[in-house]
């Protein structure tokens, strides 16, 4: 059992979870994922660690509540306890004097990012980070990547606040630097990871990707995670989870995503009565949660968003 | 006592053990053979004319003492057999469930020739379940701390049968599993109709009362390395088992819809995916499932899908004579209505619009000469492609070691499947202080073997750690178990 030492949503429908591994915290580097179970029924789910402290022996993740565990999850609070975390799994990232890197990241991507630029800037990188949102209130840790990196730029889809638009537009950010830039590391949804290698392919900037798909065990033995990188069939959890950008077959990925997007929704139907329980749930948003309204009543209360600036 | 029995005239009547009716075990997934009852079991054990050299133990990877347990059963002494069977196998509920004893004991049973082997598996299993019924387990007594310490790499068969060896010789046992339950392949693989994982969850009960420490969810490999656990550890043992699923390299196999048996299995069992939603990881009842694989893992992978309510058929290339498959399971998927299409390769799979598989294109077979392994060598027969519509495939044609282990521990050997490579009578790899068996050593193979590779490591590592080379007979009295001998062995190298 693992202890929780705090559990909160950081912006709307984003959480940040610390929670006790001594083992994980010993030995993870940046890139690598923990898989967790919520509960004693739960599934696995493989979230990227976006922080840690060896001596305290804890792990942090940031996750977007989306699925019933990532709901349940949620739910959790500080000196509760989860039945699992595993870990670290898969390769960590490739960290060297590249020159200049940029950073890549959308929601839960923006913090398991963090790590990265941490690892890049002691060895030596000029480091860049792009954040991209919907809308500038779900913007997080900005004041952490302010004192580490050489740069944070926006891209809101809403205009709020950088550039208006999606993570489609980051050639502008490239060219506005006034440097080369030698390798652009992306982290986030599946979308996010494709369109920010489909719009650095043209530039011939190596673009490294941290891929999500579904995962069972995480140790290479299930084979449920395998993707098409240049052709060939790799399995994410141990091959990666990361690869380079401009070979995944992106289609493949998304289709192998929504695998389970029907059974996703059942549970979310049949047990509204529990989903109310702490008041603290926000409505499903964006694509995900109009797969997941179908026959549900509208008109469920949302809640104003919750700004929290400060994060432990 | 064996004179007596010879001049009983034979009795080949093999009694049956009870189960489910098909039709209705086919619904569901709760175990299909009930196990002898008593009285039959009696009769049954009577059966057995004690052959003085018994050819039966001389063919049990673990040497269980058989026509000992056989003899306490006919004599109606239950506890007596239990123990018999204990002080070699510490998993007997699972062996006597599992075990292919049509290959190996029951294979040399002087009574096959007359076609009435005894049915040593299904009395095994009587014991142990009889014990379980009873209520109480009697538990061995534990020689005192020898002053090492052993860590066992993986909670399947191999790993279980290691530490449940060496703690019973006063050894310090810890389990390290990756995932969050133990028991391997017993607990992700084998399903709950023909091993329940109560059954697997008892054994593993009894293996921590004995002492045995276990930590689950630690991924040897990542958590921490085999050479940081050398620091704490005087011998550590390695069976971390099945590794990546292999699939055919044909057209179609990343469709959603396609998965490997390990998956699919992992979500129904482990998971407990069948539950759903009570338990939270999905699996889809599919209409059509084909497996393809002729396998024990294929039988459990179509045997599963017919209980989700799929129509369920299993897709070999060779004839029905080749099937690798323990034949009583592949009777059961027979009766239970699983169609089987032999001497079929399937060519690609062919998916919808949205990405899931919905044909497949197969090429039939015809049989050749035969190949490296004796068997006659399958080969396309022209013009014979055909489509069929699925809406699920189960790739269960096997699997390659893990790899987490052999690329992260230096100066490890590895075979060229990426297989650890260790020395088929001792388990010893090419590091000292390190060993190895099971799965991650042979590749796909049985529970039993595992076990049986688990049980010469674990004579080995307790050579070694009572000052032999790993080889010698020294610290090993031959029993296999712990012995008064062992234990003060143990106890005298070590009073402080």
């Amino acid at each position: 059992m693992f202890r929780i030492l705090a559990c909160r949503m950081i912006v709307p429908n984003m959480h940040i979870l610390t929670v006790e591994a001594p083992a994980v915290a010993r030995e993870v580097q940046p890139g690598q994922f923990i898989i967790i179970r919520a509960e004693e029924e739960g599934e696995r789910i493989p979230l990227s660690v976006s922080d840690w402290d060896r001596e305290r022996g804890t792990v942090t993740t940031i996750f977007m509540s989306i699925g019933r565990t990532t709901h349940r999850l949620a739910r959790l609070r500080s000196g509760e306890y989860l039945p699992t975390v595993v870990g670290p799994l898969g390769n960590a990232s490739e960290i060297e004097h590249f020159g200049t890197v940029l950073l890549l990241g959308g929601c839960y991507g923006i913090g398991s990012l963090y790590p990265i630029a941490r690892a890049l800037k002691e060895k030596g990188n000029r480091v860049f980070v792009v954040i991209e949102a919907r809308s500038s209130y779900l913007f997080y840790w900005e004041d952490r990547y302010r004192m580490l990196v050489d740069g944070v730029h926006h891209i809101t889809r809403d205009g709020s606040k950088g550039i208006k638009g999606h993570i489609g537009r980051v050639p502008e950010i490239l060219a506005s630097l006034g440097e080369p830039v030698d390798r652009v590391i992306i982290n986030g949804c599946t979308f996010c990871l494709k369109r920010g290698s489909d719009a650095t392919r043209a530039l011939g900037i190596t673009t490294i990707v941290d891929l999500n798909p579904i995962m069972i065990d995480g140790t290479g033995m299930c084979g449920v995670c395998r993707v098409t990188v240049g052709g060939e069939t790799k399995f994410a959890c141990v091959q990666g989870p990361e690869f380079d950008g401009h070979e995944v077959d992106w289609e493949e990925l998304s289709q192998r995503r929504k695998t389970y997007m029907a059974e996703e929704v059942i549970p979310l139907r049949t047990s509204k009565c529990e989903e109310h329980m702490h008041g603290e749930e926000h409505e499903r948003k964006e694509k995900h949660g109009q797969a997941a309204a179908p026959g549900e009543p509208p008109g469920r209360e949302r809640k104003q968003p919750q700004h929290t600036g400060e994060v432990s | 006592m064996a004179e007596k029995k010879e001049k009983k005239p034979l009795d080949l009547n093999r009694r049956q053990m009870p189960k489910q009716p098909p039709e209705v075990r086919k619904y569901n997934f709760n175990e299909v053979a009930f196990g002898y009852p008593e009285d039959v079991a009696v009769e049954e054990a009577k059966r057995c004319i004690m052959c003085k050299k018994a050819r039966c133990v001389q063919n049990c990877p673990v040497e269980i003492d058989i026509p000992a347990f056989i003899q306490a059963v006919a004599d109606r002494n239950f506890a007596e057999g239990i123990r018999i069977i204990k002080q070699k196998n510490c998993l007997p509920a699972i062996c006597g469930r599992v075990c292919p004893q049509e290959d190996q004991c029951e294979k040399t049973c002087t009574l096959v020739k007359k076609e009435g082997q005894l049915a040593i598996g299904r009395l095994e299993r009587f014991l142990a379940d009889w014990e379980a019924r009873q209520g109480h387990v009697e538990m061995p007594d534990i020689p005192e701390w020898t002053g090492k310490n052993v860590a066992v790499v993986g909670g399947g068969p191999a790993g279980l049968t290691v530490a449940g060896d060496l703690i019973l010789r006063g050894h310090r046992v810890t389990i390290f599993e990756a995932l969050h339950r133990l028991g391997g392949v017993l607990v992700y693989g084998i399903p709950e109709f023909r091993l329940p994982k109560e059954i697997v969850n008892r054994e593993v009960e009894y293996l921590k009362r004995l002492g045995v420490e276990v930590h689950t969810d630690f991924v040897v490999g990542k958590t921490r390395t085999i050479d940081s656990l050398l620091e704490e550890y005087d011998a550590i043992f390695v069976g971390s088992g099945a590794g990546l699923p292999w699939f055919m390299n044909i057209p179609g196999e990343n469709l959603n819809g396609v998965y490997s048996a390990n998956e699919y299995l992992t979500r129904l069992n482990l998971m407990k995916g069948y539950l759903f939603p009570t338990y939270h990881t999905p699996i889809k009842a599919h209409r059509r499932v084909a497996v393809i694989g002729g396998g024990n893992v294929a039988m459990d992978c179509a045997r599963s899908a017919l209980r989700l309510g799929a129509e369920s058929r299993i897709i070999y290339r060779r004839s029905r004579e080749e099937l690798p498959a323990r034949f009583e399971e592949v009777e059961n998927a027979e009766e239970e209505g699983v169609i089987f299409d032999f001497l079929t390769l399937p060519l690609r799979y062919i998916g919808d619009e949205n990405g899931w598989v919905k044909e497949m294109v197969i090429q039939k077979m015809e049989l050749g000469e035969p190949d490296d392994s004796g068997r006659r060598r399958p080969v396309p027969i022209e013009g014979s492609e055909e489509t069929w519509p699925v809406d699920a495939v189960v790739c269960a044609i096997g699997n390659s070691p893990n790899p987490l282990i052999g690329t992260t521990t230096p100066g490890l050997k590895l075979g060229k499947k990426g297989n650890i490579e260790a020395d088929e009578e001792t388990g010893m790899t090419s590091r000292e202080k390190i060993w190895a068996g099971g799965d991650i050593v042979t590749g796909a193979a049985t529970v039993i073997l595992a076990m049986g590779a688990g049980r010469k490591a674990a004579n080995s590592i307790h050579d070694y750690l009572m000052g032999g080379n790993g080889h010698g007979n020294g610290a090993d009295d031959g029993s296999g178990a712990n012995t008064a001998s062992d234990a003060n062995a143990g106890a005298d190298q070590n009073t402080t």
